[in-house]
């Protein structure tokens, strides 16, 4: 349906796509994969019209065409679903559904029951189950997606790119999302979903290409391929054969102590009483449903939350709830979730990001000495490994990877006692998270308390020695040792559900 | 993803080597020009003028960049110094030092009061400050009794009118007030965290730093800074007028800030650019007048280069 013959696109010297040859066919769930930098998003970007190949044809049911801008292939049948929606908020489903195609009547005004009849019937066809009446921002992330699909169905959309759309969605959401990939490709609509989670790939889509250094290196059925050859075909080199998924080590020795407690937290409808303790050394997973209070608990034990009871006590010592300062102070600090609007300082270096919160520490009557700064920027570089052109480099320009360990340079060089990961390997590359992952191993071996919120599950496991589960903003479990399974915290998850 | 960035490279070089030296160049061309069409350009005495004229605006957009630098705006700035000049002679009795500090406190509280609007009711800059520009003005009235006093206190005339090895003081105290803003951002944690509470706010508040008292704190310097502009031009003026000092010098102050290559959006100062923003405006409005050039052409020519200034520091917009 959709094919791209010997594509070649180029950036400034560097050859971003090497004679790429690649076809979608109709029905097809199609995934592309390889690591950050390996040309998938150029390809996504070529095949939608956003650039255009320096060499090679992209042919649409078999004719030459050529896409100036997105329009034409949006034009042509091609739509791309983000993970952030394009849609209007303010809107309803339906008319975000319509818009810019409304039906009229014969006065040739928006015909709203039509409409809504119409949105009805394509939603249900779909298996989506929301009133197309809806305002949009009322629904969330995960619904809102499934109208942007259906909104590129509705416009007949013969091929549907999907870049990372499950990536903010919670389990319950990406199986909706999985049943409206399986009625696209019941009517035919060719499917390309990109994905950093390979457990979905294998459970949605039925070929896969494998891009490495701008080349297709392995393209075929994707039950011919097992996921460890897979990810060995993507990183270019064989995998040692380890049993474990995740590069985490297993067991931590931890000390009796607790170096942070938290106890009885509360926070109006958010937070109903989470109760954590963590041990020098050892790894503390918070394990829960999106919306079941992980965040909001890392969040309220840093201070960027107020809470309205409880108690949280770094090494033994109460903190004061409420004030970030306070908790950074006593050596508990927070690796956020959101990396780009709440960890790094895009406009800034790499070096300035990774002083940022030590500043007051590398100063002398305010002001701030440069050779302090370098010799902390210079130790965690190396340390973690982080791969940048020089220290001056705009953070902005390192990968997904290398920003994760500047944020934690960031933290570690305050020396603290505890360590709270919010999802520390969401969006980076398999390569650099099996190195965030060891790290994580490493600094428990020196003592740190971590906590660690992971939406994959195997990661937690593997990473966590105890997991404490929540549910509706309440810590309702903790599972140790033989517990601590994906059927264990999946079983107290589910309980009540 | 790295390839997007190896992409643009060629093009954002060059993009960023115009939008952070292009004000020098522009600036080395205008004098060029004006060495060799206008009469008498590179004598002392026109060079005086010229660096006194743009005193009141420098100082201003010393304070205007840091405010930008956090994201924000300060229209208030005109206003505070007309209440500065009100002030001015009302203290006199007490010595010019005195008097000067009145002003200069004065200056500090309209920032507290706007600032204040900004960090803890949320008030969005554009508006905390506009409320200042115009409830300001009236007061400076009201302080002033509507009128115009002539100075002449003569260590205040001196202040406007005397000059060290033949540099005019007003000019010698914005140079300072450049080295130390420049030492402010560069040096210290403050000028740091300032950028990066404009830069990225919310990361900023995660990584601990005090976001609010830095945006105060940016406020009340910019407050001080229109306050000292207001006390350097009625000191050169020899006279306290409150109903039309500073007009519009909000303008022109964000005008050098923008040229000079600190973006609107914040997360970066470009003190050194500013005062070559600075003189640039001046030189041109200069170089007109002396050609005969009508006022109007020359605030055509302003707007251009505000537009060309912001559409070069306009982020690239990511294909993503």
């Amino acid at each position: 349906m959709l094919q791209a013959v010997g594509v070649n696109k180029h950036f400034a010297g560097v050859q971003a796509l090497r004679e790429v040859d690649f076809e979608l066919r109709p029905g097809q769930v199609h995934t592309l994969v390889g690591e950050n930098g390996a040309g998938k998003s150029t390809l996504i970007k070529v095949l939608t019209g956003v650039y255009q190949p320096d060499g090679g044809r992209l042919l649409l049911d078999g004719e030459p065409v050529s896409f100036g801008r997105p329009l034409d292939a949006q034009a042509a049948g091609i739509s791309t679903v983000y993970q952030e929606v394009n849609l209007v908020p303010s809107m309803s489903v339906a008319q975000n559904l319509f818009l810019g195609h409304e039906p009229r009547n014969r006065l040739r005004l928006i015909d709203f029951p039509g409409m809504r009849a119409q949105a009805r019937e394509l939603l249900s066809e779909l298996g989506i189950s929301v009133d197309p009446r809806r305002q949009l921002r009322t629904l969330g992330l995960g619904v809102q997606q499934m109208i942007a699909v259906a909104r590129s169905v509705r416009a007949r959309a013969k091929v549907v790119i999907m870049d990372e759309p499950s990536s903010s969605l919670e389990p319950r959401e990406v199986e909706t999302l999985f049943e409206v990939i399986r009625r696209l490709h019941e009517r035919d609509v060719a499917v390309l979903y990109v994905s950093h989670r390979l457990e979905e790939l294998y459970q949605i889509c039925d070929t896969v290409t494998v891009l490495r250094d701008g080349q297709v290196v392995h393209s075929g059925p994707l039950a011919e391929i097992g996921r460890l050859e897979l990810v060995a075909t993507m990183l270019g080199r064989t995998l040692s054969s380890e049993s474990d998924r995740t590069a985490f080590a297993g067991e931590h020795d931890s000390a009796e102590r607790t170096v942070l407690r938290g106890k009885g937290l509360r926070r109006r409808t958010v937070l109903a009483g989470v109760d954590l303790t963590v041990h020098p050394g050892e790894v503390v997973g918070l394990g829960g449903l999106l919306g079941s209070g992980r965040t909001e608990t890392m969040k309220a034990l840093v201070g960027l939350q107020p809470l309205d009871e409880g108690e949280i006590e770094v090494a033994g010592r109460r903190i004061r709830a409420g004030s970030t300062p306070a908790a950074i102070r006593a050596g508990l600090v927070l690796v956020p979730e959101d990396r780009k609007a709440e960890g790094i300082i895009p406009n800034l270096s790499v070096r300035e990001n990774i002083v940022l919160a030590a500043l007051p520490r590398l100063s002398v009557a305010g002001v701030v000495s440069k050779r302090k700064q370098l010799e902390i920027v210079d130790t965690f570089m190396r340390r973690l490994r982080i791969k940048a052109a020089s220290p001056e480099q705009r953070v902005s320009e390192l990968s997904g990877g290398n920003q994760q360990k500047v944020m934690l340079a960031r933290w570690l060089a305050m020396s603290p006692k505890v360590l709270l990961l919010d999802e520390p390997t969401r969006g980076i590359d398999v390569g650099a998270k099996a190195e965030v992952q060891a790290l994580v191993d490493e600094l428990a071996a020196q003592g740190l308390g971590i906590v660690m919120v992971s939406s994959d599950l195997e990661e937690l496991v593997e990473g966590a020695d105890r997991v404490v589960v929540l549910r509706e903003g309440a810590s309702v479990a903790e599972l140790t040792g033989d517990q601590v399974t994906v059927d264990g915290v999946m079983a107290v998850i589910a309980d009540e559900h | 993803m790295s390839t997007d960035k190896t992409m643009s490279a060629g093009p954002l070089l060059r993009r960023t080597a115009i939008r952070d030296y292009g004000v020098y160049l522009a600036l080395l061309a205008l004098i060029v020009v004006n060495v060799v069409i206008t009469p008498n350009f590179l004598t002392g005495d026109n060079l005086r003028t010229q660096l006194v004229q743009v005193v009141p605006t420098l100082v201003v957009a010393l304070g205007m960049a840091l405010v930008i630098g956090t994201e924000g705006i300060d229209l208030s700035v005109g206003s505070v110094m007309a209440i500065a000049a009100a002030l001015l002679p009302l203290y006199l009795g007490y010595g010019v030092v005195a008097s000067i500090l009145v002003c200069l406190l004065a200056g500090a509280l309209a920032g507290l009061l706007s600032g204040s609007l900004v960090t803890f009711a949320g008030v969005q800059p554009i508006v905390a400050t506009l409320a200042l520009l115009v409830g300001g003005r009236g007061l400076a009235l009201v302080i002033a009794n509507g009128q115009l006093k002539q100075l002449y206190n003569p260590d205040l005339l001196a202040l406007g009118s005397s000059s060290v090895i033949g540099i005019p003081l007003t000019v010698l105290v914005a140079l300072a007030l450049v080295i130390v803003v420049a030492l402010l951002v560069e040096r210290t944690t403050f000028g740091r965290q300032l950028v990066a509470v404009g830069g990225n706010r919310r990361a900023a508040e995660f990584a601990g730093l005090p976001v609010k008292r830095t945006l105060l704190t940016v406020y009340v310097l910019s407050g001080v800074f229109a306050a000292i502009a207001g006390v350097l031009a009625s000191a050169r003026l020899t006279a306290s007028d409150p109903s039309s000092l500073g007009l519009l010098i909000e303008l022109s102050a964000i005008t050098a800030v923008v040229v000079g290559g600190t973006p609107l959006t914040g997360g970066r100062v470009r003190v050194i650019g500013t005062v070559a923003g600075a003189l640039l405006m001046q030189l041109i409005a200069a170089t007109l007048i002396k050609h005969d050039v009508p006022a109007s052409i020359t605030q055509m020519l302003e707007a251009a280069l505000i537009a060309a200034a912001v559409l070069l520091q306009r982020e690239r917009r990511s294909g993503k």
